[in-house]
Protein backbone atom coordinates (compact mmCIF):
# COMPACT_ATOMS: atom_id res chain seq x y z
CA UNK A 1 0.00 0.00 0.00
CA UNK A 2 2.48 2.36 1.10
CA UNK A 3 4.29 2.12 -2.02
CA UNK A 4 1.62 3.77 -4.03
CA UNK A 5 1.30 6.62 -1.16
CA UNK A 6 1.93 9.58 -2.78
CA UNK A 7 1.44 12.29 0.06
CA UNK A 8 2.08 15.88 -1.02
CA UNK A 9 5.51 17.23 0.64
CA UNK A 10 5.23 21.00 -0.16
CA UNK A 11 7.50 23.60 -0.86
CA UNK A 12 10.99 21.89 0.13
CA UNK A 13 12.62 24.33 2.87
CA UNK A 14 14.61 26.86 2.20
CA UNK A 15 18.55 26.02 2.84
CA UNK A 16 19.80 27.98 6.04
CA UNK A 17 23.17 26.52 5.93
CA UNK A 18 24.80 29.60 4.58
CA UNK A 19 23.16 32.03 6.79
CA UNK A 20 25.44 31.84 9.57
CA UNK A 21 28.18 32.61 6.92
CA UNK A 22 26.43 35.53 5.70
CA UNK A 23 25.96 36.87 9.77
CA UNK A 24 29.62 36.29 10.30
CA UNK A 25 30.55 38.60 6.67
CA UNK A 26 28.26 41.22 8.06
CA UNK A 27 29.44 40.88 12.02
CA UNK A 28 33.15 41.12 10.34
CA UNK A 29 32.07 44.13 8.56
CA UNK A 30 30.93 46.12 10.99
CA UNK A 31 33.55 44.98 13.77
CA UNK A 32 35.98 46.73 11.12
CA UNK A 33 34.43 49.70 10.34
CA UNK A 34 33.17 51.17 13.39
CA UNK A 35 34.52 52.47 17.00
CA UNK A 36 32.98 51.93 20.37
CA UNK A 37 31.20 54.46 21.41
CA UNK A 38 32.54 55.82 24.64
CA UNK A 39 30.19 58.82 25.70
CA UNK A 40 26.51 59.63 26.04
CA UNK A 41 25.27 62.83 24.83
CA UNK A 42 24.13 64.77 27.32
CA UNK A 43 23.89 68.06 25.26
CA UNK A 44 21.97 68.15 22.21
CA UNK A 45 23.65 66.71 19.04
CA UNK A 46 26.36 68.96 18.02
CA UNK A 47 25.88 70.05 14.43
CA UNK A 48 29.21 70.45 12.98
CA UNK A 49 30.52 73.20 10.91
CA UNK A 50 31.61 72.39 7.25
CA UNK A 51 35.25 72.47 6.38
CA UNK A 52 37.22 71.73 3.14
CA UNK A 53 40.61 71.34 4.69
CA UNK A 54 40.17 68.84 7.27
CA UNK A 55 42.75 66.14 7.94
CA UNK A 56 42.05 63.11 9.85
CA UNK A 57 42.70 62.69 13.36
CA UNK A 58 45.23 59.58 13.54
CA UNK A 59 45.94 57.95 16.69
CA UNK A 60 42.21 57.64 17.76
CA UNK A 61 43.35 56.47 21.77
CA UNK A 62 45.34 59.78 21.96
CA UNK A 63 42.79 61.97 20.91
CA UNK A 64 40.56 63.66 24.05
CA UNK A 65 37.22 65.19 23.22
CA UNK A 66 35.50 68.24 24.19
CA UNK A 67 31.95 69.03 23.28
CA UNK A 68 30.35 72.32 23.41
CA UNK A 69 26.95 72.53 22.57
CA UNK A 70 23.20 74.10 23.50
CA UNK A 71 21.64 71.95 26.72
CA UNK A 72 18.66 69.11 26.05
CA UNK A 73 16.62 71.35 28.37
CA UNK A 74 15.86 74.39 25.61
CA UNK A 75 14.89 76.45 28.93
CA UNK A 76 18.80 76.54 29.74
CA UNK A 77 20.74 79.06 27.68
CA UNK A 78 24.27 79.40 26.71
CA UNK A 79 27.22 76.68 25.65
CA UNK A 80 27.69 73.79 27.68
CA UNK A 81 30.85 72.03 28.02
CA UNK A 82 30.69 67.99 28.05
CA UNK A 83 33.61 65.88 28.73
CA UNK A 84 33.23 62.05 29.08
CA UNK A 85 29.63 61.75 30.77
CA UNK A 86 29.49 64.82 32.82
CA UNK A 87 28.79 68.75 31.84
CA UNK A 88 31.65 70.90 33.24
CA UNK A 89 32.56 74.15 33.34
CA UNK A 90 35.34 75.87 31.41
CA UNK A 91 37.71 75.58 34.92
CA UNK A 92 37.37 72.51 35.38
CA UNK A 93 39.33 71.59 31.01
CA UNK A 94 42.92 71.44 32.92
CA UNK A 95 41.62 68.81 35.59
CA UNK A 96 40.27 66.82 32.39
CA UNK A 97 43.10 66.88 30.30
CA UNK A 98 45.48 66.09 33.47
CA UNK A 99 43.03 62.94 33.98
CA UNK A 100 42.83 61.68 30.28
CA UNK A 101 47.42 62.54 30.32
CA UNK A 102 46.99 59.93 33.77
CA UNK A 103 45.59 57.37 31.71
CA UNK A 104 48.83 57.59 28.56
CA UNK A 105 52.10 56.43 28.62
CA UNK A 106 54.09 59.11 29.63
CA UNK A 107 56.15 59.48 25.95
CA UNK A 108 52.74 59.37 24.64
CA UNK A 109 51.61 62.97 26.49
CA UNK A 110 53.16 64.90 23.74
CA UNK A 111 51.18 63.65 21.11
CA UNK A 112 47.73 63.86 22.87
CA UNK A 113 45.55 65.68 20.89
CA UNK A 114 42.19 67.64 22.00
CA UNK A 115 39.59 67.47 19.80
CA UNK A 116 36.83 70.26 19.67
CA UNK A 117 33.15 69.28 18.73
CA UNK A 118 31.26 72.50 19.21
CA UNK A 119 28.06 72.99 17.61
CA UNK A 120 28.46 75.86 14.59
CA UNK A 121 25.82 78.21 16.46
CA UNK A 122 27.87 77.99 19.59
CA UNK A 123 29.46 81.39 20.55
CA UNK A 124 33.59 81.94 19.76
CA UNK A 125 33.96 83.11 23.31
CA UNK A 126 33.30 79.96 24.63
CA UNK A 127 35.62 78.39 22.44
CA UNK A 128 38.73 80.68 22.72
CA UNK A 129 37.87 80.03 26.48
CA UNK A 130 38.80 76.54 26.24
CA UNK A 131 41.63 77.46 24.12
CA UNK A 132 42.64 79.65 26.86
CA UNK A 133 42.49 77.14 29.45
CA UNK A 134 44.33 74.28 27.29
CA UNK A 135 47.55 76.33 26.52
CA UNK A 136 47.73 77.23 30.09
CA UNK A 137 48.73 73.67 30.90
CA UNK A 138 50.52 73.15 27.48
CA UNK A 139 47.64 71.00 25.60
CA UNK A 140 48.83 72.77 22.52
CA UNK A 141 47.51 70.09 19.79
CA UNK A 142 44.17 70.45 19.25
CA UNK A 143 41.40 70.17 15.93
CA UNK A 144 38.26 71.95 15.36
CA UNK A 145 35.70 68.82 13.99
CA UNK A 146 34.13 69.51 11.47
CA UNK A 147 32.47 67.79 8.71
CA UNK A 148 33.45 67.58 5.20
CA UNK A 149 32.61 68.97 2.44
CA UNK A 150 32.75 72.09 0.25
CA UNK A 151 29.58 74.29 1.09
CA UNK A 152 30.70 76.73 3.48
CA UNK A 153 27.41 79.23 3.38
CA UNK A 154 25.72 76.65 5.28
CA UNK A 155 28.11 77.13 8.63
CA UNK A 156 26.49 81.13 9.46
CA UNK B 1 28.61 -3.39 10.88
CA UNK B 2 30.44 -0.66 13.16
CA UNK B 3 28.28 2.71 14.43
CA UNK B 4 29.24 5.52 12.73
CA UNK B 5 30.27 7.58 15.36
CA UNK B 6 30.98 10.76 14.07
CA UNK B 7 27.65 12.14 13.76
CA UNK B 8 27.28 16.22 12.47
CA UNK B 9 27.58 18.70 14.99
CA UNK B 10 24.60 20.57 14.64
CA UNK B 11 25.09 24.33 13.26
CA UNK B 12 21.70 25.29 13.38
CA UNK B 13 22.04 27.70 16.25
CA UNK B 14 25.18 29.12 14.76
CA UNK B 15 23.26 31.78 12.87
CA UNK B 16 21.14 33.18 16.44
CA UNK B 17 25.15 33.30 17.62
CA UNK B 18 26.35 35.02 14.73
CA UNK B 19 22.95 37.72 15.21
CA UNK B 20 23.84 38.41 18.79
CA UNK B 21 26.89 38.78 18.35
CA UNK B 22 26.08 41.16 15.17
CA UNK B 23 23.41 43.10 16.95
CA UNK B 24 25.67 43.50 19.91
CA UNK B 25 28.74 45.48 17.81
CA UNK B 26 25.52 47.36 16.16
CA UNK B 27 24.09 49.06 19.38
CA UNK B 28 27.50 49.27 21.01
CA UNK B 29 29.78 51.36 18.19
CA UNK B 30 29.32 54.50 16.29
CA UNK B 31 30.97 54.88 12.37
CA UNK B 32 32.14 58.49 12.71
CA UNK B 33 35.46 59.13 11.61
CA UNK B 34 37.04 62.15 13.31
CA UNK B 35 38.33 64.76 11.27
CA UNK B 36 39.00 68.54 11.63
CA UNK B 37 40.85 71.07 10.74
CA UNK B 38 44.42 71.05 12.94
CA UNK B 39 46.00 73.67 14.70
CA UNK B 40 48.74 74.30 17.40
CA UNK B 41 48.32 76.68 19.73
CA UNK B 42 51.19 78.79 20.81
CA UNK B 43 53.14 78.57 24.08
CA UNK B 44 52.60 80.13 27.13
CA UNK B 45 55.32 82.48 28.27
CA UNK B 46 55.63 84.66 30.84
CA UNK B 47 57.06 87.79 29.66
CA UNK B 48 55.27 88.65 26.21
CA UNK B 49 57.93 89.30 24.18
CA UNK B 50 57.72 92.60 22.21
CA UNK B 51 58.42 91.63 18.68
CA UNK B 52 57.82 94.48 16.21
CA UNK B 53 55.88 93.23 12.87
CA UNK B 54 55.76 96.49 10.21
CA UNK B 55 52.15 97.11 9.52
CA UNK B 56 52.48 96.21 6.31
CA UNK B 57 52.73 92.70 7.14
CA UNK B 58 50.17 91.60 8.79
CA UNK B 59 46.78 90.82 7.14
CA UNK B 60 43.76 92.03 9.65
CA UNK B 61 40.94 90.07 10.09
CA UNK B 62 38.36 91.04 12.20
CA UNK B 63 34.89 89.71 12.20
CA UNK B 64 32.42 90.64 14.47
CA UNK B 65 29.32 89.30 16.30
CA UNK B 66 27.02 89.75 13.34
CA UNK B 67 29.33 88.23 11.37
CA UNK B 68 30.67 90.49 9.07
CA UNK B 69 34.27 90.19 8.59
CA UNK B 70 36.44 93.14 7.79
CA UNK B 71 40.04 92.63 6.14
CA UNK B 72 42.28 95.41 6.00
CA UNK B 73 39.10 97.81 7.02
CA UNK B 74 37.30 96.61 4.02
CA UNK B 75 33.89 94.33 4.30
CA UNK B 76 34.39 91.28 2.38
CA UNK B 77 32.70 87.84 2.31
CA UNK B 78 33.92 84.69 3.48
CA UNK B 79 34.92 83.61 0.08
CA UNK B 80 36.85 85.83 -0.58
CA UNK B 81 39.40 85.86 2.41
CA UNK B 82 41.05 83.05 0.59
CA UNK B 83 42.21 84.96 -2.46
CA UNK B 84 42.92 88.68 -0.72
CA UNK B 85 45.02 85.87 1.70
CA UNK B 86 46.77 83.84 -0.87
CA UNK B 87 47.76 87.51 -2.79
CA UNK B 88 49.18 88.70 0.83
CA UNK B 89 50.77 85.87 1.61
CA UNK B 90 52.48 85.34 -1.66
CA UNK B 91 53.13 89.28 -2.62
CA UNK B 92 56.99 88.96 -1.75
CA UNK B 93 57.71 92.57 -2.24
CA UNK B 94 60.56 92.73 0.39
CA UNK B 95 63.62 90.78 1.85
CA UNK B 96 62.76 87.47 4.01
CA UNK B 97 63.51 86.74 7.53
CA UNK B 98 67.48 86.82 8.30
CA UNK B 99 68.49 82.90 8.87
CA UNK B 100 71.60 82.91 11.38
CA UNK B 101 73.79 85.39 9.88
CA UNK B 102 73.06 85.61 6.48
CA UNK B 103 70.72 88.63 5.33
CA UNK B 104 67.52 87.60 4.35
CA UNK B 105 66.73 87.12 0.43
CA UNK B 106 63.79 88.17 -1.81
CA UNK B 107 61.53 85.55 -2.28
CA UNK B 108 62.33 83.94 -6.02
CA UNK B 109 58.99 81.46 -5.64
CA UNK B 110 56.84 83.95 -4.96
CA UNK B 111 54.50 84.68 -8.23
CA UNK B 112 52.63 87.93 -6.51
CA UNK B 113 52.63 91.48 -7.88
CA UNK B 114 55.41 92.59 -5.66
CA UNK B 115 53.85 95.29 -3.88
CA UNK B 116 56.04 97.39 -1.71
CA UNK B 117 53.12 98.31 0.30
CA UNK B 118 52.01 94.65 1.01
CA UNK B 119 53.80 91.59 2.46
CA UNK B 120 57.50 91.51 2.32
CA UNK B 121 58.12 87.81 2.37
CA UNK B 122 55.93 84.90 2.98
CA UNK B 123 58.26 84.03 6.14
CA UNK B 124 57.25 87.53 7.18
CA UNK B 125 53.75 87.50 6.31
CA UNK B 126 51.26 87.34 9.44
CA UNK B 127 47.64 86.82 9.19
CA UNK B 128 46.06 88.34 12.13
CA UNK B 129 42.12 86.84 13.18
CA UNK B 130 40.82 88.67 15.82
CA UNK B 131 36.78 87.98 16.74
CA UNK B 132 34.19 88.61 19.20
CA UNK B 133 33.45 86.76 21.67
CA UNK B 134 30.06 86.50 20.35
CA UNK B 135 31.08 85.54 16.78
CA UNK B 136 29.34 82.38 15.79
CA UNK B 137 31.63 79.62 15.87
CA UNK B 138 30.30 78.16 12.47
CA UNK B 139 31.89 81.42 11.16
CA UNK B 140 35.32 81.22 13.05
CA UNK B 141 36.16 78.03 11.58
CA UNK B 142 34.71 79.30 7.98
CA UNK B 143 37.85 81.82 8.35
CA UNK B 144 39.84 78.97 9.66
CA UNK B 145 39.35 76.60 7.02
CA UNK B 146 39.38 79.95 4.43
CA UNK B 147 43.35 80.81 5.68
CA UNK B 148 44.00 77.17 5.62
CA UNK B 149 42.75 76.77 1.83
CA UNK B 150 44.86 80.00 1.22
CA UNK B 151 48.44 77.76 2.31
CA UNK B 152 47.39 74.56 0.90
CA UNK B 153 46.39 76.51 -2.62
CA UNK B 154 50.14 78.00 -2.37
CA UNK B 155 51.67 75.01 -1.11
CA UNK B 156 50.16 73.09 -3.75
CA UNK B 157 51.49 75.63 -6.96
CA UNK B 158 54.88 75.59 -5.49
CA UNK B 159 54.84 71.76 -5.33
CA UNK B 160 53.92 71.50 -8.87
CA UNK B 161 56.47 73.55 -10.04
CA UNK B 162 59.06 71.80 -8.08
CA UNK B 163 57.89 68.51 -7.75
CA UNK B 164 55.50 68.18 -10.79
CA UNK B 165 52.87 66.45 -8.12
CA UNK B 166 50.70 68.44 -5.55
CA UNK B 167 51.50 68.89 -1.69
CA UNK B 168 48.18 66.93 -1.09
CA UNK B 169 49.08 63.90 -3.22
CA UNK B 170 52.64 64.08 -1.34
CA UNK B 171 50.88 64.40 1.97
CA UNK B 172 48.79 61.49 0.78
CA UNK B 173 51.98 59.64 -0.23
CA UNK B 174 53.87 60.32 3.24
CA UNK B 175 50.48 58.98 5.37
CA UNK B 176 50.57 55.71 2.85
CA UNK B 177 54.23 55.20 3.18
CA UNK B 178 56.70 57.66 5.46
CA UNK B 179 59.99 57.79 3.32
CA UNK B 180 62.83 60.27 4.06
CA UNK B 181 62.57 62.01 0.60
CA UNK B 182 59.09 62.57 0.79
CA UNK B 183 59.21 64.14 4.40
CA UNK B 184 62.26 66.91 3.02
CA UNK B 185 59.86 67.99 -0.05
CA UNK B 186 57.32 68.37 2.63
CA UNK B 187 59.20 70.15 5.40
CA UNK B 188 60.42 71.81 2.50
CA UNK B 189 57.38 72.93 1.29
CA UNK B 190 56.08 73.78 4.87
CA UNK B 191 58.89 75.95 5.33
CA UNK B 192 58.73 78.16 1.88
CA UNK B 193 54.98 78.72 3.31
CA UNK B 194 55.16 78.79 7.02
CA UNK B 195 51.72 79.17 8.50
CA UNK B 196 51.51 82.14 10.88
CA UNK B 197 48.48 82.99 12.04
CA UNK B 198 48.06 84.95 15.48
CA UNK B 199 44.64 85.44 17.38
CA UNK B 200 44.58 88.87 19.54
CA UNK B 201 42.44 89.26 22.23
CA UNK B 202 38.97 88.99 21.27
CA UNK B 203 36.60 91.98 21.53
CA UNK B 204 34.77 92.45 24.76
Amino acid sequence: MSKFKKGKKGMPGISTASLPDIVFMLLFFFMVSTTMRETDLLLKKPALPVASEVKKLEHKSLVSTIYVGKSKDARIAGDKIQVNDKIIEVKDVPSFIYSERALRKEDEVKFMTTSIKADKEASVGTILDIKEQLRDINALKISFSTSKGTDLSKNY
Amino acid sequence: MARRENSEINAGSMADIAFLLLIFFLVTTTMDVDSGIARKLPEKTDQPSDVIVKEKNVLDIVVNRNNQILVEDEIVKVTDIKRLAMKFIDNGGGLGTPIDDKPGEPCDYCGGAKDPNSSDHPSKAVISLQSDRGTKYGMYVSIQNEIEAAYNQLRNDLSMKRYKRSYDDLLQDYSDNPTESIKVKIDNLKDKYPQIITEPEPIK
